[in-house]
């Protein structure tokens, strides 16, 4: 709340904090699922190596950093009573967002300790369905930016999240139909189908997220 | 000074504080209610400029209201001030947002009518015309500001925090100014009556200042409104800032601040010389009300945003309010007056 006590500088000072940090909280969204289309390419090609644990390790830490940001910016957010009608609809999103973070760190510790053993017919799919996703949430990424910055753009990128949605669905179908259509045994079949479907579903919380957007962006448009 | 004159001035000071508490919260209502600014800060800075705007620009509608009734004696301006307070609390008690600028020119009026003075109705019709020119030009201002604020801030893409901030700085600037206006235009209503039978003598402060009575009434007058504004206006401001309508802060800012431009487009003595001076007409300085400037603000964002928010049951009932309130005041002023002068045996014209 502005208080006398602060100057027009410390006001603005701590807004520029917090815009950075929100900034920062979509790079880190972006990057996490830029390091996730890298692990999972690494693991097909490589399996658990070095490599692909070192790039584990990052995405863990920036899985941290985006914890300690969410709880920065929540608590500047009650403490100064800053966007007071936007506040509890920023909050939720920057929960989803973590979550959305959540879902790609667990995804790459999935491959490191069950090591799924995907057969190589089904690598170039994998990768295809991976590409998607991570596109789906790229989008997402400038929705959110929209939101915070140019609210009436935020519908045109809530567009293109869903078109990725979309896609990411048709190929999830396409692979999962083929891993069951093999010759595989079936607890193999379950077992690609687990992490196939696991994969996909970062791109149906891309979506829910996006939906919660365009509604934010309703209430928020003045 | 007499004891008396000090107990009779009570009557203003008792009106002021009425202001303070109900018209005070017009002006920072919606930025306190919707938690933009705490109330401290709020409260001290709507004292700060509404004791300036009394002081520095207050003589210009306190000469209409001067005219309107030529008050003379001590009682029947306590008289007045009692009938228009008491009013004013009757119409809070029953939620409708009214002005003590209503209050008091009804009660000028039954002192006119019970003493059997001359009303002057062209200045009454001049004021009776501002309290419909008052809400549709607020009306008016919000739907240009409004317009063109938004125009900005969908082109300028900033950001919701940088936004956030810049709405309260806005927030606490159009509410110094609001604060100002209203000082400058409804300290008339508090202390106008007072005027001609001012207790006070001019104080010279140096060969080029001198201090005037008129001036000491209405510092005192402005203290008035800053006690009612600490004592009682908290709970009226979260009232008019969350009970009475849901709007965003920003339309906040663009209704305090068309609110404040139409208190101050009706008190400032230099705007009015000069729009004269090149020729142009210039509106009269009278004490309008802020609330149906905050009113004809709220209905004008209304309106913009396609009307459907707009609350017509409540605009004709606050309307209503705005037809009744002078009547009542009139009648309470003369009761007050027959009380005093037949039962207290006190002088209320000379």
């Amino acid at each position: 709340m502005l208080n006398l006590k602060n100057n027009k500088l410390s006001l603005f000072g701590s807004t520029k904090n917090l815009e950075k940090n929100i900034d920062e909280f979509v790079n880190i969204l972006s990057e996490v699922g830029l390091s996730f289309r890298s692990i999972v390419k690494r693991y097909l090609s490589h399996s658990t190596d070095e490599n692909f644990e070192a790039m584990l390790e990052k995405v863990t830490e920036m899985e941290s950093r985006a914890d300690t940001i969410t709880k920065q910016i929540e608590h500047a957010l009650y403490e100064e009573t800053l966007i007071p009608d936007s506040r509890s609809d920023v909050l939720r999103l920057l929960e989803h967002l973590d979550e959305l973070i959540g879902m790609y760190q667990g995804n790459c510790y999935h491959f490191s300790i069950q090591k799924p053993d995907f057969p190589e017919e089904f690598h170039a799919d994998l990768l295809s369905l991976t590409e998607t996703v991570v596109d789906c949430v790229e989008s997402l990424c400038l929705t959110v930016r929209a939101f915070f910055r140019d609210v009436r753009s935020v519908r045109d990128n809530a567009h293109k999240v869903t078109f990725h949605e979309k896609e990411s669905d048709i190929k999830f179908s396409a692979l999962a139909r083929r891993i069951f259509n093999s010759n595989l045994e079936l607890d193999q079949k379950m077992h690609l189908r687990y992490f196939v479907e696991k994969i996909d579903r970062i791109s149906d919380q891309a979506e829910d997220i996006a939906d919660e957007l365009i509604i934010y962006s309703i209430k928020r448009s003045v | 000074m007499e004891l008396t004159i000090i107990l009779f001035l009570f009557g203003g000071l008792f009106l002021g504080w009425s202001l303070g508490a109900n018209d005070a919260a017009n002006v920072f209502g919606t930025a306190v209610g919707t938690r933009m600014i705490n109330f401290r800060t709020a409260a001290i800075i709507c004292s700060i400029f509404v004791i300036l705007g009394s002081v520095v620009s207050g003589a210009g509608t306190t000469e209409t209201i001067g005219k309107l009734g030529e008050i003379n004696a001590l009682p029947g301006a306590f008289a007045c001030c009692i009938a228009a307070g008491f009013s004013v609390y009757l119409m809070t008690k029953a939620g409708l947002p009214v002005s003590t600028t209503q209050a008091i020119v009804g009660a000028i009026v039954g002192w006119n009518l019970f003493t059997g003075s001359q009303t002057d109705y062209s200045i009454l019709s001049t004021i009776l015309a501002t309290w419909i020119l008052c809400p549709i030009l607020a009306g008016l201002i919000a739907i240009s500001i409004f317009s063109l604020v938004k125009k900005i801030i969908m082109n300028s893409k900033i950001h919701i925090l940088r936004l956030d901030a810049y709405t309260r700085l806005a927030l606490l600037l159009a509410g110094a100014f609001g604060s100002y206006s209203l000082g400058a235009s409804n300290i008339a209503n508090v202390m106008g009556v007072f005027v001609n039978i001012s207790p006070f003598t001019d104080i010279k402060v140096t060969s080029y200042f001198t201090f005037t009575s008129t001036e000491q009434l209405f510092l005192l007058g402005g203290l008035a409104i800053a006690v009612g504004v600490f004592t009682y206006s908290k709970k009226v401001m979260y009232t008019v800032g969350n009970d009475l309508l849901k709007i965003s802060p920003l339309s906040a800012f663009v209704i305090v601040l068309s609110h404040s431009i139409v208190l101050f487009l009706f008190a400032s003595e230099g705007l009015s010389s000069f729009l004269t001076s090149i020729n142009l007409p210039s509106l009269p300085l009278v004490p309008v009300s802020s609330s149906q400037a905050i009113v004809g603000g709220v209905i004008g964002i209304g309106l913009l945003k396609g009307g459907k928010e707009v609350k017509w049951s409540v605009a004709g009932k606050i309307s209503i309010g705005w037809v009744i309130l002078p009547l009542i005041t009139m009648l309470i002023s003369m009761v007050i007056l027959y009380i005093l002068k037949n039962m207290f045996d006190l002088n209320v014209i000379f």
